[in-house]
């Protein structure tokens, strides 16, 4: 375990040396800071735009950050021929891929702490509450949703030749999720046999992303999820990162890290 | 031959001042963008209207809070925003219409509600106030787009007591709008009921009317609830006025298009009454 949190810690000390979460932190602070300071009709008890616009530009910062730093860790690795004296010391190839994985979600959970704290003092600044539950819940949520979007991102880089290609082909897979996923069942019910059967098959294998999308509740203010429910969703991105990491395992173990 | 970098630059940057200098006055003329104070017209050109009815319905979406139908959920969806604007309000049988959700097809449907809105609401209690930044942005977007300054200005005025603000809005929708008989009764609306003020309301309505008057026969027919309502109200203006014979005057054009003209009989006959029973003393 202690060779796993060893390499965790060098993927987030390497989050903090890039600049892209920098970037990313000061342009959603900007944008942000820009949307808030509109007055629209000199109103200025306005703020759920603000909230929108800000929660927006965290998930996508954080799925940029996730998906951008976790594509390029093992290619980086066989790249620079780092792997070999990595795996000459007593880590297995099993023990890399976890600590990887384990970086890369911790250092997405310090960002996401940070774009929250942001969040918070915002929009607490602008309506003088702060549901701190409701932005826990959100922000576990999406964190336990990274998770799954990180074990499939090491996932596409073992088995696509570029970051760039892996980078790209997450991010629509994603983001289709996020936009789709849910509504398959619906839209397959308007199709002909068999990409009827094709679509219901799709709704039911893919990780649902979409469920650990809470920005609604926190943008209207409609108070807390069922806790059982989130506890179920956590097990979900458990058991969905944990069948991704499997995969991954599986063709890292036996592919050859000559480049 | 040898030539300084340095002459070089000077010889560039004098041919592009020259350039400048010859072009700027004939390139103002070629675009019109440039002279437009807003922000959405330099940005999108005429383009920004394709994004109006994408703000007007978050307008929509936030007046209910986020339960709202996807492209993909099968309803008949009307924005309510717009309704209320009208005076319209749910019915039991609105409600269940509005229930796009309907009961979960499968588990993952089930489970994924958990995530998602699902209990129809409508703010109040000035939270009303939310959908008004998207108007605003519709309204910069399409500035022709009518909707956006009725609607922004029966917020503005019935739930968030702001008339001046109201008037001002449907003041800018006028002068994008010169021939817009919806605005001119909105504008009536705000001298009328929260002025108090029955000459320019009188005087607006009026307006609109002449308004409606000159409007194609097609679109006559098409606004007909417009047209109704203007009349009505200016009926109702003049009967409080104690102008009783132009109140049935205008109950009577209001009846030419009305859908339930009996209704405005019975206030035609009412008023009849009263004009013939005798003064009192």
């Amino acid at each position: 375990m202690n060779t796993i949190f060893a390499l965790a810690g060098v993927v987030i000390k390497e989050l903090y040396r890039r600049k892209d979460f920098y970037v990313l932190f000061v342009l959603t602070a900007l944008i942000t800071l820009a949307a808030g300071s509109v007055n629209f009709f000199h109103d200025a008890k306005i703020v759920r735009y603000v909230k929108d616009v800000c929660m927006l530009l965290i998930w996508v910062s954080s799925l940029l950050i996730a998906i951008v730093t976790t594509a390029r860790q093992i290619p980086a690795e066989r790249e620079n021929r780092t792997i070999f004296p990595l795996l000459a010391k007593p880590v297995s190839r099993a023990q890399v891929l976890l600590g990887k994985f384990l970086g890369c979600w911790l250092a997405t959970g310090i960002a996401l702490l940070v774009f929250y704290a942001f969040f918070g003092v915002i929009t607490g600044s602008r309506e003088h509450q702060l549901p701190v539950l409701s932005y826990f819940q959100a922000l576990w949520l999406q964190w336990m949703m990274l998770a799954i979007v990180i074990a499939m991102v090491l996932l596409g880089s073992i088995y696509f030749a570029a970051p760039s290609s892996t980078t790209t082909i997450c991010f629509i897979v994603v983001v289709g999720i996020l936009g789709i996923g849910g509504h398959l069942d619906s839209i397959a019910l308007q199709q002909p046999q068999p990409f009827q059967f094709i679509l219901y098959l799709v709704y039911f294998l893919i990780p649902h992303l979409e469920w650990f999308d809470l920005r609604d509740f926190v943008v209207y203010n409609l108070g807390v999820v069922n806790w059982l429910a989130v506890t179920l969703a956590s097990l979900f991105a458990a058991a969905w990162a944990g069948i991704f990491l499997l995969f991954a395992w599986l063709g890292f173990r036996r592919k050859s890290l000559n480049t | 031959m040898k030539a300084s970098p340095l002459l070089l630059l000077a010889l560039l940057l004098t041919i592009c001042f020259t350039l400048a200098t010859r072009i700027e006055p004939r390139a103002a003329a070629w675009s019109r963008r440039d002279k437009s104070n807003n922000v959405f017209s330099v940005l999108f050109g005429d383009g920004r209207r394709l994004f109006a009815n994408q703000f007007f319905t978050m307008a929509d979406v936030y007046f209910h809070s986020g339960y709202y139908p996807s492209i993909f959920d099968k309803s008949g969806h009307e924005s309510e925003v717009v309704a209320e604007s009208h005076g319209h309000t749910d019915s039991p049988e609105d409600e269940k219409n509005e229930d796009f959700l309907g009961k979960p097809k499968d588990w993952i449907d089930a489970f994924g509600r958990n995530f998602r809105i699902t209990k129809h609401t409508h703010l109040e209690h000035g939270n009303e106030r939310e959908i008004l930044p998207w108007l605003r942005l519709a309204a910069d977007m399409d500035p022709q787009m009518i909707d956006t300054y009725t609607v922004g200005a029966f917020y503005l005025r019935e739930h968030l007591n702001r008339p001046q603000e109201a008037e001002a809005f449907l003041r800018e929708g006028l002068r994008n709008n010169p021939d817009s008989c919806e605005i001119l009764f909105e504008l009536g609306r705000v001298y009328y009921e929260s002025d108090h003020d029955p000459d320019r309301a009188r005087n607006v309505w009026q307006l609109a009317v002449q308004k409606f008057i000159k409007l194609p026969s097609q679109t006559q027919k098409d606004d007909r609830i417009t047209f109704e309502a203007i009349t009505v109200n200016l009926a109702r203006l003049e009967e409080n006025a104690g102008h009783l014979a132009q109140a049935v005057n205008w109950f009577q054009a209001a009846q030419a298009v009305s859908l339930a003209p009996g209704v405005l009989q019975k206030q035609i006959d009412d008023i009849k009454k009263k004009m013939a029973a005798p003064p009192p003393p």
